[in-house]
């Protein structure tokens, strides 16, 4: 893995040259079984910016993912990811831009068969176009960020709920993508576990500047991504001192019968009038 | 659509030739048991019926023709091809709908990589390839199977068993025999990745998706055997 400044003033540099948003939804709509879950939803996600996405269960929050990365397609409306029209792109096509953007899925999704090793090389070996030794290097970086290197001969198997969803975003960030979506990546884990997950979440929006779009349940994960920073000196996540907030490239977006309610930063989210807004983070 | 991919992917990059070869060796070698006990013992079996029946005519002589072109023709694909349909599209089906129900799938998509490339060609290749060579063995096990229940129950001198049972077989017959597993090889593998890709409602749905694969697939072999033996049949009488 580069240094993280590397990838950090790539980043500022790409977002420069492309300077539009890096996810985009206009007035995005679908349904499963006639069962409306979004309905013209539209927002942006800036460039080194994370999106905390909340709902109750079934509200399409996880379906906001998939869509962001064209694993499934909408009935109407436009998605644009990395400057790009994904609404009617070929499947062949998708596959390049998936380089570009990755996702943690809720239940991590590591291939059962394969050691932590091959997961976390996965793309790398697909591209086939990477120096064996090279791919070692990568791997060991990636599982060295989740502190997880002593692994890499286990399969998911033998692997913890937070092992395998540490091991799912070192998979997820050893090509650097420019977009990561995460689905409930704390999910079922104990405080704990939910804590370092959220350190790794936050240490990749501060140190690496990655546009995300994140999906959870639990609150207090967003909140504490709002309200702390990644400090690279100390080699931990610090809270912010009081009156820095507004520097934190966090906000949040609540949907609510397949529409968005709320979008906007934690200041924003503290002071809202919104009946249900505030009895849901209250 | 999920056929023809999986036969257009043949002609585009990356080919996952070492996935094949794992597969080959899972489908092939995997089955190879099975296939030569069938086969030895349905050959066996085919010769008891016959053999009781030709006796009655005088005509037990003809015990080596008639085994080999029943098992060439018609046992040895038919009974491979459903042997391997049981072992290897019930595994293909629980493997990909277990792969779907836990997003791996969708992982695997979004980590850049075609799974109708990756999972459901080398799949397809693998089946064609291996069912052929596995009918030939049955075939040849079949056979052998006769030869051992002539001589044990009827009493038919070996060398008679075998010169028959070789000197009958014409070009029509060979051809018919291994077109099929071709064809089964196919319907095998497609069905099996099929009923897994389109699994659906968790270890239930996987449970579901297998067993229907093995129906389906049973159920095709023999459908598409009987229309392939008209054809070829039809296109060698003229």
């Amino acid at each position: 893995m580069a240094s993280p400044p590397a990838v950090a003033e790539q980043r500022a540099q790409d977002s420069q040259a492309h300077p539009r948003f890096a996810v985009e939804f206009h007035d995005v709509s679908i349904a499963f079984e006639d069962r409306q879950v979004l309905d013209g939803i539209s927002f942006q996600l800036r460039h080194g910016e994370t999106k905390a996405i909340f709902g109750v269960a079934g509200s399409g929050k996880s379906t906001v993912l998939k869509l962001a990365l064209g694993l499934i397609r909408p009935d109407a409306g436009r998605i644009h990811v990395l400057g790009e029209d994904i609404t009617r792109m070929r499947e062949d096509d998708l596959f390049e831009l998936r380089r570009r953007v990755g996702i943690v899925f809720q239940e991590s999704a590591l291939f059962d068969s394969l050691t932590v090793r091959e997961n976390v090389a996965f793309r790398l070996l697909e591209e086939g176009n990477v120096a064996e030794d090279e791919v070692e290097k990568r791997v060991r970086e990636a599982l060295s960020f989740v502190e997880l290197e002593h692994t890499m001969d286990l399969f998911p198997s033998e692997l913890s709920g937070g092992m395998r969803r540490r091991v799912a975003i070192a998979r997820t960030i050893i090509t650097h993508p420019e977009v990561l979506l995460y689905d409930s990546p704390t999910g079922g884990l104990d405080p704990v576990t939910s804590d370092t997950i959220i350190e790794l979440v936050v240490k990749q929006r501060d140190v690496y500047q990655t546009s995300s779009l994140l999906v959870t349940h639990r609150l207090q994960d967003a909140f504490t991504m709002g309200t702390h920073y990644f400090d690279r000196g100390e080699n931990k996540m610090k809270p912010l001192p009081p009156g820095s907030r507004a520097k934190v490239p966090m906000c949040f977006l609540i949907l609510r019968d397949g529409r968005i309610i709320f979008d906007g930063d934690l200041p924003s989210l503290r002071e809202t009038k919104d009946e249900y807004i505030r009895e849901y983070i209250s | 659509m999920l056929a023809a991919r999986s036969i257009g992917n043949l002609f585009k990059r990356p080919l996952y030739f070492a996935d094949m070869i794992q597969q080959a060796d899972l489908i092939g070698f995997g089955s190879l048991p099975i296939v030569v006990l069938t086969g030895f013992f349905t050959g066996g079996a085919l010769a008891q019926n016959s053999g009781d029946t030709l006796r009655r005519f005088g005509s037990l002589t003809l015990i080596g023709q008639l085994v080999s072109l029943g098992m060439v023709r018609e046992l040895g694909p038919v009974i491979t091809g459903l042997m391997v349909a049981g072992r290897n599209a019930s595994g293909m089906a629980s493997e990909l709908g277990s792969m779907v129900v836990t997003e791996q799938i969708d992982a695997m998509r979004a980590l850049g990589t075609d799974p109708m490339k990756k999972l459901v060609t080398p799949r397809v290749v693998s089946t064609v390839t291996m069912l052929f060579f596995l009918t030939i063995i049955s075939d040849a096990f079949g056979i052998a199977g006769g030869g051992v229940a002539s001589s044990l129950f009827f009493g038919v001198d070996a060398h008679q068993y075998w010169s028959t049972a070789w000197q009958i077989l014409v070009f029509q017959d060979v051809f018919t025999g291994l077109a099929k597993p071709i064809l089964f090889g196919f319907i095998i593998a497609t069905i099996g990745c099929y009923y897994g890709i389109s699994a659906r409602g968790g270890t239930q749905g996987v449970g579901r998706a297998t067993t229907q694969a093995v129906v389906a697939a049973s159920i095709l072999i023999i459908m598409v055997d009987f229309f392939v033996t008209r054809f070829t049949m039809t296109l060698f009488s003229h």
